[in-house]
């Protein structure tokens, strides 16, 4: 959705932020986000405790706020979900501005948008803060399954590919008079979808091969080395 | 004579759905030789390439490396020696640095510390991508990624180089600074190719394959002014394209 820069997260910086350890950001992320989650919801003044600490992180990182809230898009899906559940959920009732909503759904709504909203911002932080690269080193010295780490290595390595591969479908499908107007059209869209999905896959497996060709026995061989800079 | 770098004899294979690919290849290439090979499309060039560092297996015929014979036992020496280029740089370079793709086949082969650090380092200069070791490969352009490509293999000091249609998609200028890095490499090379004037450029020698079998061999611009073998085999030369009025590669 939105523009096609979406997955263009970090922001190139050379803050405070920018310059903390990775694995120190994705822990205080994982810490700062298991304490949101816990907090009970009507704890009111706690969550705009919560937002000021992300202001303050984001002020001295130097990232334009705008530039997170352009790329908060993504979170779109939950907030319809979270302004909905008022309306459907059960249990007694309360006036909201003048229309008759459920209480119990009004506050699984306020949660759901509180916390959902602090995470993705906490989140884009830390992406716009670290480098992908810097990223899965950290995530590396803080133990992950190297397994997890090569996966999550090839998907940012691909996603450009990927995309780029999925922009020029659309672009051959354009030049020849179609446009995704309607419902009518979705299987055509699905089936491009179909098609983009199996050449990934066929991708997966000349990847594979090419790897294999370099002696590749199953195991990435570190490759890391302790004299580069930081 | 002395072994051939690769000596292949008798390659038959067929796919598992029946497709029978090769009959019976024959093919030696000998140290410091640059040869061509060629062939129409379907012709099996690529199951040939994928035989000759034992990704696939034959089902008939041998298929050996300066002596040493493409089997399981010695599949991690095989293909140290045999380096393959493919055809897309996107599907060869995966990790996120130039450095980290260079260094990815050495290190399988178990070579650490400065030695891999020398060999990531001499590899790029050879191919003369030194300055963007740290860069990510997808932010380079195509003919950058098609000579880190090659880099990846060289760092693995190979004794063959085979490369899967390397000119193709590049603009000229990237094309011909690929054909001088290639002709000044020390390494022997075998090019599988669609690109004519290409192969006669680079490879003094060219090799035909069409169905499956060996068809021509012979020095390169024999095998382009044979219309009856190019006709035959459906190898056609670009518009106006004269083999008589280039001159010819020099040998090694």
């Amino acid at each position: 959705m939105g523009a096609g820069h979406g997955h263009k997260l970090h922001y190139h910086g050379h803050s405070l932020i920018h310059r903390l350890p990775a694995h120190a950001k994705v822990l205080a992320l994982l810490g700062f986000m298991l304490t949101v989650v816990a907090t009970p919801r009507t704890w009111w003044p706690v969550f705009a405790g919560y937002l000021l600490v992300l202001a303050v992180v984001i002020a001295l990182s130097q990232v334009p706020p705008l530039y997170l809230v352009k790329r908060m898009v993504i979170e779109l899906p939950f907030v319809v979900f979270a302004v909905l559940m008022p309306f459907i959920a059960t249990g007694p009732r309360t006036e909201l501005l003048g229309l008759t909503v459920s209480e119990p759904g009004l506050l699984a709504g306020w949660a759901l948008l509180v916390k959902g909203t602090l995470g993705v911002l906490a989140s884009l932080t830390l992406a716009a803060t670290t480098e992908p690269r810097e990223l899965l080193r950290g995530l590396e010295r803080l133990r992950l399954p190297t397994e997890l780490v090569s996966i999550l290595g090839f998907m940012i390595r691909y996603l450009d590919v990927v995309t780029d591969e999925m922009r020029r479908m659309r672009i051959a499908r354009e030049s020849r008079g179609f446009r995704a107007s309607s419902p009518r059209h979705w299987p055509v869209v699905a089936r491009s979808a179909g098609a983009l999905f199996i050449r990934s896959y066929e991708r997966g497996e000349r990847v594979h091969l090419a790897m294999v060709a370099r002696g590749y026995t199953g195991s990435l061989p570190h490759t890391e080395h302790d004299s580069r800079r930081r | 004579m002395t072994t051939p770098v690769l000596d292949v004899r008798g390659l038959g294979y067929a796919y598992p759905d029946g497709h029978q690919a090769l009959f019976g290849v024959d093919l030696h290439v000998h140290e410091g030789e640059r040869v061509a090979l060629l062939g129409p499309n379907g012709a099996g060039k690529t199951t040939l390439v994928l035989h000759l560092n034992g990704i696939l297996t034959p089902g008939a015929g041998t298929v050996a490396v300066s002596g040493l014979p493409v089997t399981k036992q010695h599949l991690q020496e095989v293909r140290r020696r045999v380096g393959v280029v493919f055809q897309d740089p996107d599907d060869q370079l995966f990790m996120g640095t130039v450095r980290d793709d260079v260094a990815f086949g050495p290190a399988n082969h178990g070579v650490k510390g400065q030695a891999l650090e020398s060999r990531v380092h001499d590899a790029l200069d050879q191919v003369g991508m030194g300055d963007f070791a740290d860069r990510p490969p997808h932010h380079l352009s195509f003919g950058q990624r098609r000579r880190v490509a090659v880099a990846t293999v060289l760092a693995m000091e190979p004794e063959i180089l085979v490369l899967d249609e390397p000119s193709s998609n590049l603009d000229p200028a990237s094309r011909r600074e690929l054909a001088d890095i290639l002709r000044h490499l020390d390494v022997t090379v075998l090019m599988v190719t669609h690109d004519l004037p290409y192969a006669l450029e680079l490879c003094p020698r060219s090799v035909v394959l069409s169905d499956g079998m060996m068809v021509a061999d012979g020095p390169t611009r024999e095998v382009l002014t044979d219309r009856a073998l190019m006709a035959a085999h459906r190898l056609e030369l670009p518009f106006g394209f004269d083999p008589h009025a280039v001159r010819s590669p020099r040998v090694g």
